[in-house]
């Protein structure tokens, strides 16, 4: 038996095993979240038509406010995406607004503090300078950390992923009480859509293990990683339709206005998808690592099914 | 107080110099790039007319100043000498004769390299280039390991203005050579002071010539002088013969140590009285340096050959040429190549041409104007340039090229053209960069993940900030790489992130002369999303 085929029976072998455990998925539906307070009133929060951090606002508050999520004395990370050495109009990082909003709201609600970084993949000095995160984040009050070095990252365990079994994650997401996945909604060469799950391998040291081992399957798997962001927070206010996740140009960008926010990752992810798809057609399905975080139980894609709050400003 | 002057410059000078060389975080000015634009060489090789008329002017009118402050392997000499006394406090200096059939041959070796296109020597005697290979492959590891520390110390406190960097030789034999400069000319200089300078330094030789005939010089006073001898004792180029009150001034460096040390007030630096002729026969040096300005000929001739799309950016300034682009095809070839059957076999990928960093222009150009001093290598923000070893021949020891094991050239950043001293990198705006092509994408089918595994990846194509790695439609769902060389600027994206193993299934191959590559950009069409879609 070559490697190949190995490969073969592996898959398939994965495959039925998934078919069998579909039952199972199904009850995420009853899956309660970490909420500090009252259970939050929508399961997703969709907001359109307003500035970053006005549309934020709008969706925090259906959410109940920040004060649901963030208790007093926690110690916070926030995750945006700052991946490239792209200024904001390109769409390829987290926009700085919302991200400068976000902090503020969580020391609003007692976060002791915030932290703030991303694994970049352009050089991680400009990527912080030129995305206008670093300095939007240090003005609001938040520690921006490096992530550059492996030294950075602390080795945790993966016991339900497929593939992935350990990562190296941050020390700040290792550390932190509570962490929300700020991710920007951006087509993707290999994974065609990153999103909120995308989003996780920034706060992974090796991204190439990944890539090697089915990158699909290891996205979905990372998400399994028993800290789970307390919310996902998909920046759509401009969405990057082609040439993502970098971006050549301003025709890449839509200006789409959008903002999803939700504590199941996979109805974030695939609501985010829909909104895209008017941009640009992207069936759901290739989009294989949202079925696959489903069907670990890590949300629903079933998005008729949930409790969605959709409002415009 | 002349020598409080010169020792409070040079520190200054030398100081500025290693920390510009070493600073990677910014906090020294970039303006102070003039440090090392005003050093001899560099001056010479970027044909800085008004630096180096400066700088000769400079030299007739009050001696090898620039041996003594400016330039920076001076300096250290000063510092190994003064270290060597603090050991021995006996030492003394004595006159010696002049080594002039020693200097002037190896001046005329290097004026000869230079000319036949060997630049390697020059590389490695110019006083510049050797101390900023000092400070690059010796200092900068120390440099860096102290910033660790305090970041190790700050960070602990939750303080995080500090950042760890990574530690790592670059280049080995780089490194040596800088050692042995380092031991050698330090060792020169613990023995018997400027020594490097009056029989090696071909900088020294030049303005030795010049600083014989300059307007002001130290002199005795010939009533006061005893002839005690201190002024010899204390001269570091052994210049002054004190038994015959003479001075060699193509060797004094105006160190001023002999005023200083004279108690008898005995020595003057002062204007020489001169027939103003000897002025106008200094001028020829100025005339015969010009003449070895390299020509940039066989840059022009292929100009005219190629047919493709050239473009210039500037004409006066530089002349890239768009070179075919027909190993576009080579990629499709191997594509169509998965449809029929059997799995190929992994290839080990080899680059076989090196990748000069952009604002080279050509090996040519590169091997003609560079002098290795490394400050590319040192401030290079990705870390992506290290010294060659033989990639560019003989004469290119030590220059610099691309390789993409610990980073790739960021698209936007320019530093290494904005840095170099020489011209032999030429200062790119961010618009030319972005369209400078220094090398080629090559995919290798055979060892890519998706064609391998036939599982989703795409790192390549997420890393090229122009597309020409692009996914396309392959099995099922998946996406494979194709590559369109002609828009590739080859930062090395690709190449540094391909996560496939034993083999990368895609890198960057060199090429002789950048091109410029024209990007078609699509029109900005306005779409409208006003629903949520779900």
């Amino acid at each position: 038996m070559d490697r190949r085929k190995f490969l073969r029976s592996v898959a398939l072998t994965g495959a039925a095993i998934t078919t069998m455990k579909e039952a199972d998925a199904m009850s995420i539906l009853s899956q309660s979240f970490q909420t500090t307070n009252a259970a939050a009133k929508y399961d997703l929060v969709a907001v359109m038509g307003g500035e970053p951090e006005a549309m934020f606002r709008k969706a925090i508050e259906e959410m109940g406010g920040m004060k649901n999520f963030i208790s007093k004395g926690d110690k916070v990370c926030i995750k945006p995406n700052i991946g490239w050495d792209q200024p904001v109009e390109m769409g390829a990082n987290t926009n700085p607004k919302l991200v400068t909003e976000i902090i503020k709201q969580c020391f609003e609600a007692g976060a002791s503090e915030v932290k703030v970084f991303d694994h970049t993949c352009d050089d991680w000095r400009k990527s912080y300078a030129n995305s206008g995160i670093e300095d939007a984040a240090r003005k609001a009050g938040a520690e921006v950390l490096p992530a550059h070095q492996e030294s950075y990252y602390k080795t945790v365990s993966i016991p339900k992923g497929r593939n992935l079994k350990t990562a190296k994650i941050h020390q700040a997401i290792v550390d932190s009480d509570k962490w929300i996945n700020v991710p920007i909604l951006k087509n993707h060469g290999g994974a065609q859509l990153t999103i909120s799950m995308k989003n996780y391998m920034g706060i992974v040291w090796d991204r190439g293990f990944f890539h090697a081992n089915d990158l699909q399957q290891c996205i979905a798997d990372i998400c399994t990683y028993e800290k789970r962001p307390v919310l996902n927070i998909v920046d759509a206010y401009r969405l990057m339709k082609t040439s993502g996740p970098r971006g050549r140009s301003l025709s890449d960008v839509v200006l789409s206005k959008g903002l999803f926010m939700s504590q199941d990752i996979v109805a974030a992810d695939t609501a985010a998808a829909n909104f895209f798809n008017q941009a640009r057609e992207m069936p759901l399905e290739n989009v294989t690592h949202i079925s696959k975080a489903q069907q670990l139980g890590l949300g629903t894609m079933d998005l008729d099914k949930i409790n969605i709050r959709r409002v415009r400003i | 107080m002349l020598k409080k002057i010169r020792v409070t410059l040079s520190v200054i000078i030398l100081t500025l110099v290693t920390l510009y060389f070493l600073d990677f975080r910014g906090f020294i000015p970039e303006g102070l790039k003039f440090l090392t634009e005003i050093q001899f060489i560099p001056a010479l090789l970027s044909l800085n007319v008004i630096i180096l008329l400066s700088l000769l002017l400079l030299t007739l009118l009050f001696g090898r100043v620039y041996c003594s402050s400016i330039c920076p392997m001076g300096v250290y000499q000063d510092f190994a000498a003064w270290l060597s006394k603090k050991f021995n406090k006996k030492k003394r200096y004595k006159y010696s004769k002049a080594k002039n059939i020693l200097r002037w041959s190896v001046l005329g070796t290097t004026v000869v390299a230079f000319i036949v296109g060997f630049n390697f020597l020059v590389g490695l005697l110019d006083p510049y280039g050797a101390y900023g290979r000092i400070v690059t492959h010796l200092f900068r590891p120390g440099y860096l390991a102290g910033n660790n520390l305090l970041e190790t110390i700050f960070t602990s406190f939750g303080n995080y203005s500090f950042y760890k960097v990574s530690i790592y030789t670059l280049s080995v034999s780089s490194m040596i050579i800088a050692l042995i400069t380092l031991f050698v000319i330090g060792y020169m200089a613990w023995r018997g002071g400027r020594t490097y300078c009056n029989t090696i330094c071909p900088v020294g030789t030049t303005l030795g010539f010049l600083s014989k005939y300059s307007l002001f010089k130290i002199q005795f006073v010939d009533e006061k002088c005893n002839m005690c001898g201190l002024c010899s004792m204390k001269c570091k180029s052994s210049c002054i013969d004190s038994k015959n009150k003479e001075i060699d001034y193509s060797r004094c460096v105006t160190c001023f140590n002999c005023i200083e040390v004279c108690n008898r007030d005995a020595m003057k630096y002062k204007i020489v009285k001169r027939k103003k002729e000897q002025i106008a026969q200094a001028m020829p040096a100025y005339t015969y340096i010009k003449e070895k300005a390299p020509q940039n000929s066989s840059t022009s001739e292929k100009l005219a050959h190629s047919k493709e799309a050239v473009k210039t950016v500037n004409e006066s300034k530089r002349r890239f040429l768009s070179a075919s682009l027909v190993t576009g095809l080579a990629a499709s070839k191997l594509l169509a190549q998965q449809i029929s059957g059997d799995i190929l076999p992994k290839r080990e990928l080899k680059r076989q041409i090196p990748i000069a960093p952009p604002g080279a222009l050509s090996f040519d150009h590169l091997r003609e104007k560079c002098i290795s001093c490394h400050l590319c290598v040192s401030k290079c923000p990705s870390r992506v340039i290290k010294p060659a070893l033989l990639e560019y021949g003989l004469g290119g020891i030590m220059q610099p090229k691309l390789y993409f094991d610990k980073g790739f050239c960021n698209y936007d950043c320019t530093v290494c053209g904005d840095v170099c001293p020489t011209g032999a990198i030429l200062p790119l705006t961010v618009e030319e960069k972005n369209h400078t092509q220094m090398g080629q994408v090559q995919f290798i089918l055979e060892n890519c993940i998706v064609y391998y595994d036939e599982t989703s990846c795409g790192a390549c194509s997420e890393h090229c900030p122009t597309q020409a790695v692009h996914m396309v439609p392959y099995k099922g769902h998946l996406t494979i790489p194709e590559t369109d060389t002609s828009i590739c600027v080859g930062c090395g994206g690709c190449e540094y992130v391909c996560p496939a193993i034993p083999f990368k299934a895609i890198y960057v191959e060199g090429i002789d002369t950048h091109n410029i590559i024209e990007i078609e950009h699509d029109e900005v069409e306005e779409i409208v999303i006003d629903d949520f879609g779900f």
